[in-house]
């Protein structure tokens, strides 16, 4: 029987994420010395997402990227960014409301976002520092982790209420498969 | 009697008692029993009723091939029919109910059927149900409706939870009998990711069953052995309960796996559907033992000789005291000794063959039992339960020549392995005369997208029919699996001192009508050899089209008994060779799986995704009727009370018109288009130009496909000089979307344009009405004055303290004007809204009054005016369309002959003359009728309402030369005959100077 009051991952929603999309040329000189401004190092390679204390950047498609940080910083982080970039043909803006952000933690994450997510979650196959745009049940969705026990989800925040439903009966007790710990 | 014996049984667990309930009577079994064991251990032979004869049957297999013993099983929620007796685990408590009979198991008035059998064969309902005519609808099919199926339909909601999981491997090994177990143990030694799953709830298959030994020790040493290996490698899952249902292109593969089915009581999933990608396959699901046909071999009591073996030594259950093996092959004999083994009395080994078997035959003689050779069954005796049976000749007709009495008949027809897996993408078939089966051609195997072997097969499934041989080919598997495919068939020499099969389709060989029809190929469809036959004589000569017409393994076990004898019945019908006439095709799931798994999570509140507005609470909170607006549900009004929905749209439209209405506008597509190259870009996309739009202005736009269809229409807002935010339809933002993209990835990829969809980061308002200023200008901030924020304009900076953008715009004709805020402070700024109303009375409206509103304004709406066929010079939008541009998507299609033809139908008003509301969709008639006789049309009608604004019903339409006719009156007859007369008038209804929206 499903029972939505427990659940074998933590779940949690979690509104103070701030996103940012960036469009560009990623091979830009001027990018990546914004992206060097804000603190991060290198630009993610494809399917990647780089991170440091406070910022993660992860790729969406070769001439876009989002960067993740804490929402009330997000305004200053678009004017530094869209400084940089002034001249060159690019798109920064505030995306933050548009989405959703879940938060997954426990020993279970990989075998609840598989019965859900088409992707292998094997860790020889998906591992910390990749982000996957896929679909989650019937939405569009992406996530990754930031470490072995914390992933994060990101959807469309006029789907979050089906993406939560979704997530509960996924990690709903009494169902564990124990595909990558002991169950 | 069917009885538990005092020892044995595999897989049963004597200290563990299980009760459980059949057809309201109590029984008591071990764990590890299944249904089918534990009612034969009750002595509960008679299992069900058939399918189209209501014949007494009982269990006559032992596994997934069970045709009669299916249950009504569970109750109220967790009812469900045609649950298979021999793969259902016995739990505490488990309740079945016979099915198919009326009013009872025992005594069934729908028997009567069989003593008309001879007038109800093959094609009998076809025949009779076609004439006359109209008897089929009003009496045939409601009849035979009722008397359809096999168990209840369930009345209540499946209480159960379901899921998914996608999984990946290097290979997946279905089948944990011993060739599968070897050909893992081989496997997993590559370091491949290795799925090994097995449908029973035991490894080992039938192997531990027969004993013996392979690869040097006993059989079921080695499966321990194998299985702690296995176990102990990190690279190999192993899973019990999970059936390969089906194979598919791309090595996709579904998995059902039964988690919870034996443990009612516990949380978590019923059923769990895997759905594996998966480089390989190796198919090692076995062989099933066939039925021989002789007459009455559908009596309970009468099973297959393996399953008598398997009720023995897997559950401690004997059929009968005394039972008659009846054979074609060696392999029954091994039922024979088993039996004696278990202390019960074998009366008689019949084998068809003149000269018997090899070793086995001589040991079961020593033994004591008596064989005849070259001798069959003519005739099985007793109805609820075999009573004896009659001897013949196989060589003969089937003259009797002597009665035994028993109480259980075991045969076997041989064995034909299971190539479902191998033959779902497309893997051939070869006939093995040697063993009369069909098994795998392994040169002609399905393949993956290399064209390399996507599945393999390995054991029983592979034609291989011993023990040690299973596991010799399980070890190889890699060979064949590999990349060039290119193991030889296995080797299947014949062994020493067994003698071969001998093809026996029907038993005398020379049955004349009488055994024929009553000789049963298929159990649960009530197919009998007389009706293959006769199919064939009435020239189905294809094996599909004998399929359909006799319903030959057309039932829930998909003819896993059946098929093989019913088309070789045919073969000898057609007088063919059985491997000209071909098997039926096997398509996915192997055995049904539950409508449960197919659906998953995907129930209730987790059926489909619902779009929620950052205000949907609210809307909710209000008792709002919801409709659904693509994906979204949107408020289509706000019933007060004991008010319609007519009504309280009337009451939101003139509260706006009056005073004030909010609308939640939130769904409104959003694209933010940047670049040097978005105004040349817009352009393209628009009719209109856009270019041209100044900075902090606004302009109505159309969208259309290459075609020149009017696509998608919706404000565009200019933000700087290289910045625009197109607002779309509800419904079409993502398409629109897409449609940006793909023309800049495909078409101008050398364009600096980059689009972001926007339109879930601002929560959107529409405040409208008289006091809509007044009521912005209370909550301080932006200026919305008429100097400072004209028609057609935005401005943004701080609302009430929110960070808004205001659009001054208007779908309604009323000064308007919509409020964008970033989505978390929607909820915030509509209460804001509403508390900054309420001296004006405010109300919210929905999208029926947003309807009517625009209507009456003579406002176009995408999925009314237009339906993929209008283009915009129908709808009078000609202002719309620049004619200074060279170019927009859709500007050549315009001007096709077709598109400037003056015969289009043009977009008028339509008043009718009682005041009435025309019916949407009506069509306007004029005189004649068109080439197919129909009558000719001049119009149709695109939206109608109520307009409580002129307390009268207004419509738009597209009528033949239209706006030449003002005036005229044109009649839209009704479904229900009568004829409503409609004035063509200007489609603006109201405000037509545009006076109160740029006040």
């Amino acid at each position: 029987m499903f029972d939505a009051s427990t659940t074998y991952v933590s779940l949690e929603q979690d509104t103070s994420l701030g996103m940012i999309t960036l469009r560009a040329d990623l091979a830009s000189d001027k990018l990546k010395k914004a992206i060097n401004e804000i603190g991060l190092g290198d630009l993610p390679a494809q399917r990647q997402i780089v991170s440091s204390s406070e910022l993660s950047l992860g790729w969406m498609s070769p001439d876009e990227l989002m960067l993740f940080c804490a929402s009330q910083n997000v305004a200053d982080i678009v004017q530094t960014i869209a400084d940089h970039l002034a001249g060159e043909h690019s798109l920064v803006v505030d995306v933050s409301d548009a989405r959703a952000h879940f938060v997954l933690k426990g020993a279970h994450i990989r075998e609840v976002i598989a019965k859900l997510a088409p992707v292998d979650l094997d860790p020889t196959q998906f591992d910390v520092g990749e982000l996957r745009r896929t679909r989650f049940g019937q939405i569009a969705a992406a996530f990754w982790f930031s470490d072995q026990t914390t992933a994060h989800i990101i959807c469309f925040r006029s789907v979050a209420a089906y993406m939560h439903e979704q997530l509960i009966r996924a990690a709903a007790s009494g169902s564990e498969m124990g595909i990558w710990s002991e169950a | 009697m069917s009885t538990r014996l005092s020892s044995g049984g595999l897989y049963i667990d004597r200290s563990a008692r299980k009760s459980f309930t059949f057809n309201g009577k109590r029984f008591e079994g071990y764990e590890g029993d299944t249904l089918a064991s534990a009612l034969l251990a009750n002595d509960q032979m008679l299992m069900g009723r058939s399918f189209k004869y209501h014949r007494p049957r009982g269990v006559v297999a032992s596994g997934a091939e069970e045709p009669n013993a299916l249950f009504n099983m569970g109750r109220g929620r967790h009812f469900e029919p045609n649950q298979r007796a021999t793969t259902t685990e016995l739990f505490e408590g488990l309740e079945v109910a016979s099915q198919n009979h009326w009013p009872s198991l025992e005594f069934d008035v729908g028997a009567i059927n069989t003593k008309l059998s001879r007038f109800l064969p093959a094609g009998f309902y076809y025949k009779m149900f076609i004439h006359p005519r109209p008897l089929w609808k009003h009496v045939y099919e409601p009849f035979i409706r009722k008397s359809a199926g096999l168990g209840k339909a369930p009345s209540e909601k499946d209480a159960s939870t379901y899921e998914h999981f996608y999984a990946f491997y290097d290979l997946v090994i279905v089948g944990g009998g011993i060739a599968g177990l070897a050909a893992a143990k081989t496997a997993a030694q590559t370091g491949q990711r290795i799925l090994l799953i097995e449908q029973s709830a035991q490894w080992g298959g039938r192997a531990l069953i027969d004993g013996g030994e392979v690869a040097g020790q006993p059989v079921d040493n080695f499966v321990e052995e194998t299985l702690t290996f296995l176990k102990s490698k990190s690279n190999v899952t192993l899973r019990t309960r999970a059936m390969a249902a089906g194979v598919y292109d791309h090595g996709y593969l579904l998995a059902y796996e039964r988690v919870s089915d034996h443990l009612p009581e516990a949380k978590g999933p019923r059923h769990r559907l895997w759905r594996i990608r998966t480089k390989k396959i190796i198919a090692g699901t076995g062989a099933i033992e066939r039925p021989l046909p002789f007459a009455q071999n559908d009596v309970p009591g009468v099973v297959l000789a393996s399953a008598a073996r398997d009720y023995l030594a897997g559950y401690g259950v004997s059929i009968g005291d005394r039972t008659v093996i009846v054979t074609n092959n060696d392999d029954a004999y091994l039922t024979a000794i088993a039996v004696k083994n278990a202390g019960l009395d074998v009366v008689a080994v019949l084998d068809s063959r003149a000269n018997g078997a090899g070793d086995l035959g001589q040991k079961v003689r020593d033994m004591g039992i008596r064989v005849e050779q070259g001798k069959g069954i003519a005739m099985v005796k007793g109805s609820k339960r075999v009573t004896g049976v009659s001897i013949c000749s196989q060589a003969g007709e089937g003259a009797v020549l002597e009665g035994l009495d028993c109480d259980c008949v075991a045969m076997s027809g041989g064995w034909s392995p299971v190539v479902h897996l191998w033959s779902h993408c497309g893997g051939k078939l070869i006939w093995d005369d040697r063993q009369q089966h069909f098994k795998p051609d392994v040169n002609n195997y399905p393949k993956d997208a290399s064209g390399n072997p996507l599945v393999w097969v390995i054991g029983a499934a592979n034609g291989v029919m011993t023990a040690s041989g299973c596991v010799v080919d399980g070890e190889r598997c890699l060979e064949g699996a590999s990349d060039a495919g290119t193991a030889a068939q296995p080797e299947t020499h014949e062994e020493s001192g067994v003698n071969p099969i001998e093809a026996v389709w029907m038993m005398p060989q020379g049955a004349g009508y009488a055994l024929r029809s009553k000789a049963w190929l298929d159990f649960q469809n009530d197919v009998k050899v007389s009706d293959v036959q006769l199919a064939a004589q009435e020239g189905f000569h294809s094996v599909e089209h004998t399929k359909r017409y006799t319903t030959l393994g057309m039932a829930t076990d998909q003819g896993k008994l059946s098929n093989i004898n019913g088309l070789a019945t045919l073969a000898g019908a057609l007088n063919l060779p059985i491997p000209q006439v071909g098997t039926t095709t096997f398509r996915p799931p192997y055995t049904p799986i539950s409508m449960g798994s197919i659906a998953g999570l995907a129930r209730n509140e987790a059926f489909q995704p619902i779009r929620q507005t950052p205000m949907h609470q609210w809307h909710e909170d209000q008792d709002a009727y919801m409709e659904p607006v693509g994906q979204w549900r949107r408020p289509y009004c706000y019933p007060r009370g004991s008010e319609t929905h007519a009504q309280a749209v009337e009451r939101e439209i003139n509260q706006t018109r009056n005073s004030l209405g909010l609308l939640d506008a939130s769904t409104l597509g959003k694209l933010l288009v940047k670049g040097p190259d978005a105004a040349k870009f817009l352009d393209m996309l628009y009719t209109n130009m856009m270019s041209s739009l100044k900075v902090g202005k606004c302009r109505y736009g159309l969208m259309c496909s290459e075609n020149g269809f009017l696509m998608d229409d919706g404000v565009v807002a200019r933000l700087d000089e290289e910045t625009f935010l197109c607002h779309t339809t509800s419904g079409g933002a993502d398409h629109i979307h897409a449609h940006m993209e793909e023309w800049l990835q495909t078409e101008w990829w050398d364009w600096k344009v980059y689009v972001a969809n926007l339109t879930e980061h601002y929560a959107q308002v529409a405040v409208v009405g008289p006091n809509a200023r007044k009521t912005l200008e209370k909550l301080g901030g932006i200026d919305v004055s008429k100097e400072s924020l004209g028609f057609m304009e935005w401005s943004e900076g701080k609302l009430g303290g929110f960070d808004a953008r205001a659009f001054r715009i208007s779908f309604s004709g009323e000064l308007s004007y919509e409020i964008a805020v970033p989505a978390n402070q929607g909820l915030a700024f509509w209460n804001t809204l509403l508390e900054a109303g309420e001296e004006f009375g405010v109300m919210p409206y929905g999208t029926e009054a947003l309807h009517v509103m625009r209507a009456e304004k003579g406002f176009i709406m995408i999925g009314d005016e237009t339906d993929g066929t209008v283009i915009p010079q129908d709808l009078g939008l000609n202002w719309a369309i620049s004619k200074k541009k060279s170019d927009y998507l859709g500007k050549r299609a315009q001007e096709r002959e077709h598109m400037v033809d003056t015969e289009r139908w043009q977009l008028v008003g339509l008043e009718t003359m009682d005041g009435s509301v025309l019916p949407d969709g009506a069509y306007a008639v004029e005189a004649g009728t068109n080439a197919n006789g129909q009558r000719n049309t001049q119009g149709r009608v695109t939206s109608t309402y109520y307009s409580p604004t002129l307390s009268k019903g207004i419509a738009m339409g597209l009528v033949k030369h239209g706006p030449e006719r003002m005036g005229d009156v044109i009649e839209f007859p009704k479904v229900d005959g009568a004829i409503v007369k409609a004035k063509i008038v200007d489609p603006v209804f109201y405000d037509k100077e545009g006076v109160k929206q740029n006040v």
